[in-house]
């Protein structure tokens, strides 16, 4: 893709990094998804009290051809939904979507027939920022966050690894789900499920002494 | 108990008012609705009948009655006549309802709309309401009416059943009915005939089923939370 | 690029452009069918207009809706009457108060308690809602602005739109949507600093609204852009329901506010602003004067809100088994049931507790029967049509959105004008789509 993806791990990597980071974040353009009530906050956080314009943020393309980050504003109808996939296919990488408010992030206050129980149903989401809307300064907050993310990713040679790395602490992680079978294994006692089936034993190897940070599955159901 | 409703020759009207409401259909038992939860009340016994809404004899006061006897008017210069063109006239809380039989509603609302004395100038809309234990009567449009010039508002409504759930559009007369009818198509599958174009709206245009009649699920899921879930909002313990 | 009844069509993916011109070019046909939105920062949401176009001019337009469709009418039929408020003010977002004011007025009319409404109650409602309409007003003259390319009307819009803001945040606790407005009054009182933020308000505002009309008044691109543009007659409006602004700016004085009066509105003192030019520079002169209007409005209400108060002077209705039952107040966790509150449930009173506890839990029943309320909002007429079946749960709310009714009139409006106008059609009618979709 560029330099920065043909060079090795190491010290020029990690400041080639840097630099991207810090460019990337310094400039990160919204393409205008603003749908609901969230999008006047949307709005008010782009006006003169709390100030896109100091994050370089107040060119909000309306093209998704020049966006970079996607601020899914509000609640997301069944009708919407392909529209908001096409339009985060147009966006150029790299890309980032922040769900704001609850909406978006899991459908909110509207369990119904007529809404996406959250956007990450449908595209994958970087930060999810609750509220109803959120204020003006949360979703500031919000975007200082993905301005980390951005300035912490990594490239190339080291981007590689790090998802080696994700991906075997995910697995190793305990599930919500349990696999294969599709019940949840943590106290469904309601009326859309059963009491679950006894977990099957391929967790990995129970960590021993210190890490008992994970509730010890099979307890508590 | 029969032989006491008839007291010095007539009937005691509080007697044939309770053996009227017995008759009605009942509508739920039980302190709470829905019957998925155990009823621990002790109120299971109970049992809620549904009310019906009579007719409102005359006079029904305010400009009600002025309405109703140019309407009347208007329609015998017509050829027609008021009792076959409104079936029933409810005044409930200070407003009018006109229930008018399907058949009728375009020439009411063009009488309505046409006539000086009436000058119904604007329809707000139509509402749709899905009344499923109404036998014969289950869908039901209301279309409320404004007139700027004489300053009232007034109600049609007008019932369609399940089985046939046409109604003609009111297009013609107050154009802006227009999406609200495909509104109400969309919603509760009433057909308006004589509309244009009666698509769906809101809704994708391949959406199967009509959202807001009763026999629709809300359609929630249940919410998962770390170690609970929450049933929907449809399937939770409702108190009535 | 396939060929239909009706003429080609191209469906441009991209990196196609060479493909597109070459078949433009060869084919004969004039006309060119362009979709606009959903995703478009000209659209007021989530609408998709399909233009017809011959050259510049719109032949034909399409508006389709429905991409922010909720389903909040068929949700508030699944919960309390009370919880709906949190549902029906989402509806129109841009004009809560006013959503929950028409729904409110409804159910009290279905419980027969309109005349035991505290007289407090009704003074703030007014008060929010002249609020509400300024806020609402500046976000259409703000967007109105951004739409057009002038930027700077859309920062002055949202900076004063703040302070507007700020006073919802301190009476309701937020600064949209806010659940404010209940069946039986508001949810509570002023707080202390209310009325002298109030005051600085109107203080402050005649000239920053004055700021905004030295922008545009007599601007000279924005005359060229908006007077004689998305001209609708009162012919037109009459015959397609059209109310609000743009129906006052065809010259015909309706009002609901005086007309049919609701909330005491009889007893303030305004004028209804008008002008005969059915266009759009007409329909943003009428939404300038009808914010000053607001402001006295709202300086009657700061005057009857800080004149003496009787001892007894609730925001909810009294009656027990209707009237919502905490009295809120600011605690060290935030907002919440008062103290004194708590303390008389379970202390005092076992009855006080149990009405609590129905109230929260159950609701109140609403008798048998259905009304149609409506409310003038800044778009025009909201109606709520609220069916109940004597439950604590509403059978059916229809709110008659003015939004999906104008939206109508927008091919009336654009058909026959530049695609440019189009733009300013929609902002003058400014719709809110999700009063539109529901």
């Amino acid at each position: 893709m560029g330099l920065e993806e043909a060079l090795p791990s190491g010290i020029l990597l990690t400041t080639v990094e840097k630099v991207a980071g810090y460019a990337r974040k310094s400039s990160v353009w919204p393409a205008t998804f603003g749908l609901a009530c969230c999008a006047i906050e949307l709005f008010e956080a782009g006006g003169p009290r709390h100030d896109l314009a100091r994050f370089g943020m107040e060119r909000a393309s309306a093209t998704p051809r020049q966006a970079d980050l996607m601020i899914v504003a509000g609640r997301v109808s069944q009708k919407m939904g392909p529209v908001l996939r096409q339009i985060y296919d147009q966006m150029a990488d790299p890309k980032w979507v922040i769900s704001m408010g609850v909406c978006a992030s899991s459908g909110g206050m509207f369990n119904n027939y007529a809404i996406v129980q959250g956007v990450d149903h449908i595209v994958p989401v970087d930060i999810y920022l609750p509220g109803c809307p959120p204020r003006p300064e949360m979703l500031l907050d919000a975007i200082v966050k993905l301005h980390d993310k951005i300035q912490n990713m990594k490239l190339g040679a080291d981007r590689k690894a790090e998802i080696e790395e994700l991906e075997q602490a995910r697995l190793r992680r305990l599930p919500l789900v349990v696999q294969g079978t599709g019940q949840t294994g943590i106290g469904d006692q309601g009326p859309h499920g059963a009491l679950p089936a006894p977990l099957p034993t391929d967790h990995g190897e129970p960590e021993t002494g210190a890490d008992h940070g994970e509730p010890q599955r099979g307890e508590r159901s | 108990m029969t032989s006491d409703n008839v007291t010095d020759g007539q009937p005691d009207p509080a007697a044939v008012a309770g053996e009227h409401r017995l008759s009605q259909q009942v509508e739920r038992t039980g302190m709470f609705g829905t019957g998925t939860t155990g009823d621990t009340s002790g109120y299971g016994e109970l049992r809620v009948r549904r009310p019906d809404q009579p007719a409102t004899p005359r006079p029904y006061g305010s400009y009600f009655d002025e309405v109703a006897d140019e309407l009347a008017a208007g329609l015998e210069r017509g050829g027609g006549t008021f009792p076959e063109a409104v079936s029933q006239v409810v005044v409930d809380r200070g407003e009018l309802t006109l229930h008018v039989p399907r058949e009728h509603l375009v020439a009411v609302a063009r009488l309505l709309r046409d006539e000086p004395s009436l000058a119904f100038e604007m329809c707000l809309g139509v509402s749709g309401v899905h009344y499923p234990w109404d036998a014969g009567r289950e869908l039901h449009a209301v279309y409320p009416l404004l007139s700027i010039t004489h300053n009232r508002r007034i109600r049609l409504e007008v019932t369609a059943p399940d089985a046939d759930p046409r109604i003609p559009s009111l297009v013609g007369v107050y154009p802006t009915c227009d999406w609200h009818e495909r509104e109400t198509w969309d919603f509760f599958g009433v057909v308006f005939e004589g509309h244009p174009a009666l698509t769906r709206i809101e809704m994708p245009d391949d959406w199967k089923g009509h959202p807001q009649r009763k026999d629709y699920p809300l359609g929630g899921i249940p919410v998962e939370y770390r170690g609970a879930t929450i049933p929907p909002p449809e399937d939770r313990r409702s108190y009535s | 690029m396939t060929a239909e009844a009706e003429g080609r069509v191209y469906d441009v993916g991209g990196q196609d452009w060479d493909q597109v011109v070459a078949a433009a070019v060869e084919t004969a046909e004039e006309r060119l069918v362009v979709n606009m939105g959903p995703q478009h920062p000209s659209t007021h949401g989530v609408l998709r207009l399909i233009l017809t176009l011959d050259g510049e001019t719109v032949t034909e337009l399409r508006p389709v809706i429905g991409y922010l469709h909720t389903g909040i009418e068929k949700n508030m039929e699944f919960r309390t009457w009370t919880q709906g408020v949190t549902f029906c003010t989402r509806a129109d977002y841009l004009a809560p108060l006013f959503n929950e004011a028409a729904y409110c007025l409804a159910v009290e009319r279905l419980l027969g308690i309109e005349r035991e409404v505290p007289q407090r109650a009704t003074v703030l409602r007014v008060l929010l809602m002249e609020l509400n309409r300024i806020s609402s007003h500046l976000t259409a003259i703000g967007t109105f602005g951004l739409e057009l390319g002038a930027s700077t009307v859309f920062l002055y819009g949202m900076r004063e739109r703040e302070k507007v803001l700020d006073l919802f945040e301190l009476i309701t606790g937020l600064r949209m949507n806010h659940a404010y407005i209940r069946p039986g009054g508001v949810s509570q009182d002023l707080p202390h600093g209310a009325l002298e933020a109030l005051r600085e308000f109107l203080r402050v505002m005649p000239r920053l609204l004055g700021e905004l009309r030295a922008l545009l008044d007599a601007n000279p691109i924005y005359l060229a852009r908006t007077k004689n543009v998305a001209y609708l007659d009162l012919t037109g409006c009459m015959a397609l329901g059209v109310t609000g602004p743009v129906l006052r700016g065809t010259g015909l004085p309706w009002d609901l506010r005086k007309s049919q009066p609701y909330c005491g509105y009889e007893t303030y003192e305004f004028d209804v602003p008008t002008q005969a030019t059915s266009d759009a520079y007409g329909r943003y002169l009428v939404r300038m004067d009808e914010m000053d209007e607001s402001l006295k409005i709202i300086s009657q209400c700061v005057d009857r809100l800080a004149a003496k108060r009787p001892k007894d002077d609730p925001v909810m209705i009294s009656d027990p088994k209707i009237g919502w039952p905490a009295r809120l107040a600011v605690g060290p966790d935030g907002l919440g049931n008062s103290a004194d509150h708590i303390a008389h449930i379970m202390g005092q009173s076992m009855e006080a507790l149990i009405h609590h506890f129905k109230l929260v839990t159950e609701g109140f029943r609403v008798p048998v029967g259905q009304v149609y309320t409506a409310v003038e909002s800044p778009r025009g007429e909201l109606g709520c049509h609220a069916v109940s079946d004597g439950g604590t749960r509403p059978y059916r709310v229809h709110l008659r959105d003015p939004s999906f009714n104008n939206l109508q009139a927008l091919s009336a409006m654009a058909e026959g004008g530049m695609v440019a106008d189009v733009i300013s059609a929609v902002a003058s009618l400014d719709p809110v789509l999700g009063g539109v979709d529901r």
